[in-house]
């Protein structure tokens, strides 16, 4: 009873504060959409790019209505050759089985493009073989079961003139039919790839956006829970609600659930529309994506209220946001942890984006299942409780029972 | 058993264990009773008065109401609270604000109207009861809090502070109020630090300084001082301090 007037009144608090419903559902799909524009949809204009000694076949694929291909007639001082002709790449097969490929690579979108372009091609041109040798395989088989038949004609013609005995030692027939064609060896052709600019692992917009989305579910839900039970506080209003006697687990429980419906809401929001507007591309189950936010929100808005607690005015509450938030992005995938320093890797440990952000990049671009997460859901969902506990606790602060 | 509404013994309390806030202090709240406690702005008044309901611990002494040693979440809720500072719901309506308390007080749905409807027309709001409190005016919103602490009609009744910023003639109809409450032998509890409040009441406490520097009924205090008015009782007993 007490607990539900508390939800419905929370829920009524926001129905009625358009800001706040605003900085909840919109403001998040706004920066997403901005993100999108300025990291992914660079490839609009015509690049170029250079070859020398290009597979025809591989070059055929590869150019596209923003992508022109030239030929040149030297592999010699590749890098000045690029600068001269602003090129994004130069892909050098004169070993005909190798193609090394240099990439300018400050515009990691093109690098990208380039990049799966060629995989493509070449992807392309290997499964034609493929399908080339299935032929031909083909047919060396029709021609084995025509064999086949002929001689199982031929034998029971001439079991039927032989004796019973003799027919049951008849054996299966062994001699092999001759094959036809020729079996092509499908060309192994080995990429190497050089970098300019930066490094092979710099594949900014694949990853940075599923941390991401992840991320904007954490920092708005932190705010927004942190802002509100402060405010509570500040107007006296808390100290109003713990005169009656309301226990101080359902203050925390009646916040939890009351802004909890609001994120789960924004959650779905903004996982819908990184996937169906942004058509984000999500290799795994779109519910597991799902499930990894509710639990962030969830961990945002228990971190939020303790936070809070720690807060004398809105102001001090935003300084938490470079303390407390912002940190947590650089540790959620967007940089490689393996190339941290081990202190750092410590620090990401206790960090639950490290954790979300994990989730979300195994998931959405590797496919990874519930079985291969579930240990990172169950840390997050331990992060959440151990919040909620504390916030019980901490409501000692305001009354003694 | 004391037939003792309120009973405080003794307490002191400090907030950080080294500046103490209340020193000493004993009071004894009967049935039918309307106590004042009379003091200046930062006395300790709303910190006696925050230990008699439990939400501050107090470091020396004992506290009960109704019979039940404090701090007890139950006792809470026969207990009609007013806080200093208004302590409302902006975004919700004056009916959604005293819907909300009367469900945290577990007031039965059916009585919930009725009740509201009473503690409306007490303080004067009926026909602003569907307004937003954001569009109330300072006066508005100490009478919603008033009505809030009137809601489930309790025993005993906490104010702290109820007539700042209320017009005379609202002050006189609240005191009616509380003049019609106490002939129903309810109990109140005011804090105040104006001399007309003071001499409503039944029984009165001077703090200063955390200090209870006298303590008696209106006319046994006049008396003792030998004055005409609890204002000079009040500067005659700070010079004895
Ligand atoms: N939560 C608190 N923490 C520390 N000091 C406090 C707190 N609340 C009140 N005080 C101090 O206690 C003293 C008495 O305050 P208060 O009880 O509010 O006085 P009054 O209600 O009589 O104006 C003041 O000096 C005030 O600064
Ligand atoms: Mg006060």
């Amino acid at each position: 009873m007490r607990l539900i007037a508390l939800i419905k009144r929370v829920l009524t608090q926001m129905r009625r504060s358009p800001r706040t419903i605003g900085l909840m559902f919109i403001a998040p799909l706004f920066i997403l959409s901005l993100m999108y524009v300025l990291l992914a949809n660079n490839n609009t204009v015509n690049s170029y790019v250079g070859t020398y000694n290009l597979n025809h076949q591989i070059a055929e694929n590869l150019e596209t209505k923003h992508l022109k291909l030239s030929s040149t007639n030297s592999d010699r001082h590749i890098q000045k050759q690029m600068k001269d002709h602003n090129w994004i790449a130069f892909i050098d097969m004169s070993d005909r089985k190798n193609v090394e490929v240099t990439y300018q690579n400050s515009d990691l979108g093109k690098t990208q493009l380039v990049k799966n372009g060629l995989k493509a091609s070449i992807m392309k041109l290997k499964s034609k073989d493929l399908v080339s040798n299935l032929k031909v395989s083909g047919q060396a088989l029709k021609a084995q079961k025509q064999a086949i038949l002929t001689q199982q004609k031929a034998l029971k013609e001439l079991a039927a003139h032989l004796p019973a005995p003799a027919r049951a030692k008849m054996s299966k027939p062994t001699n092999k039919p001759k094959v036809t064609g020729k079996i092509v060896t499908p060309t192994d052709y080995k990429i190497t790839s050089h970098y300019i600019y930066a490094g092979a692992n710099a594949t900014f917009f694949d990853q940075a956006l599923p941390a991401l989305v992840t991320f904007f579910v954490f920092f708005f839900v932190f705010l927004i829970s942190g802002i509100s039970l402060l405010s509570e506080r500040t107007s006296g209003t808390l100290s109003r609600l713990l005169a009656t006697p309301i226990r101080r687990s359902e203050i925390i429980f009646g916040y939890i659930i009351g802004y909890g419906i609001f994120a789960i809401i924004q959650t779905l929001l903004i996982v819908c529309f990184t996937v169906f507007v942004l058509n984000v591309h999500i290799v795994g189950n779109f519910w597991l994506v799902f499930l990894t936010n509710v639990l962030v929100a969830f961990v945002a808005l228990t971190m939020g209220i303790f936070a809070s607690t720690f807060a004398q005015n809105e102001f001090q509450m935003m300084q938490f946001i470079p303390l407390l938030v912002i940190p947590q992005v650089f540790f959620s995938g967007i940089i490689p942890l393996a190339g941290m320093a081990q202190w750092l890797q410590w620090i990401a440990h206790i960090m639950p984006m490290y954790y979300a952000g994990n989730t979300m990049i195994n998931v959405i671009t590797k496919g990874y299942l519930l079985s291969d997460v579930w240990l990172n859901l169950v840390i997050l969902a331990a992060f959440g409780i151990l919040f909620t506990l504390l916030n019980i606790l901490g409501m000692r602060r305001f009354r003694q029972v | 058993m004391t037939n003792n509404l309120v009973s405080v013994q003794n307490i002191a309390k400090s907030y950080d264990g080294k500046h103490p806030i209340l020193k000493d202090i004993n009071l004894e709240l009967l049935a039918g009773q309307i106590v004042g406690l009379l003091g200046p702005s930062g006395a300790g008044k709303t910190t006696l008065v925050k230990c008699i309901m439990g939400m501050q611990s107090v470091d020396h002494g004992k506290i009960e109401v109704f019979d039940t040693p404090m701090p007890n979440r139950q006792v809470l809720g026969k207990i009609g609270y007013m806080a200093q500072s208004d302590a409302l719901y902006d975004e919700l309506t004056a009916r959604e604000n005293l819907i909300f308390f009367g469900n945290l007080l577990s007031v039965a749905k059916a009585d919930l109207n009725k009740m509201i409807e009473h503690a409306a027309q007490v303080v004067n709001l009926t026909n602003d009861l569907d307004k937003p409190v954001s569009d109330y005016s300072g006066g508005m919103k100490r009478r919603l809090s008033v009505a809030i602490a009137l809601l489930q009609s309790p025993h005993l009744l906490i104010l702290d502070e109820p007539t700042v910023g209320i017009d005379p003639e609202l002050r006189q109809q609240i005191w009616q109020e509380l003049k019609q409450l106490k002939s129903e032998n309810k109990s109140i509890i005011i804090t105040t630090h104006v001399m007309e409040d003071a001499e409503q009441c039944d029984y009165l406490m001077l703090i200063r300084d955390g200090y209870a520097i006298s303590q008696g009924t209106p006319s046994e205090l006049k008396e003792k001082f030998g004055v005409d008015s609890i204002e000079e009782v009040f500067l005659s007993a700070g010079r004895d301090k």
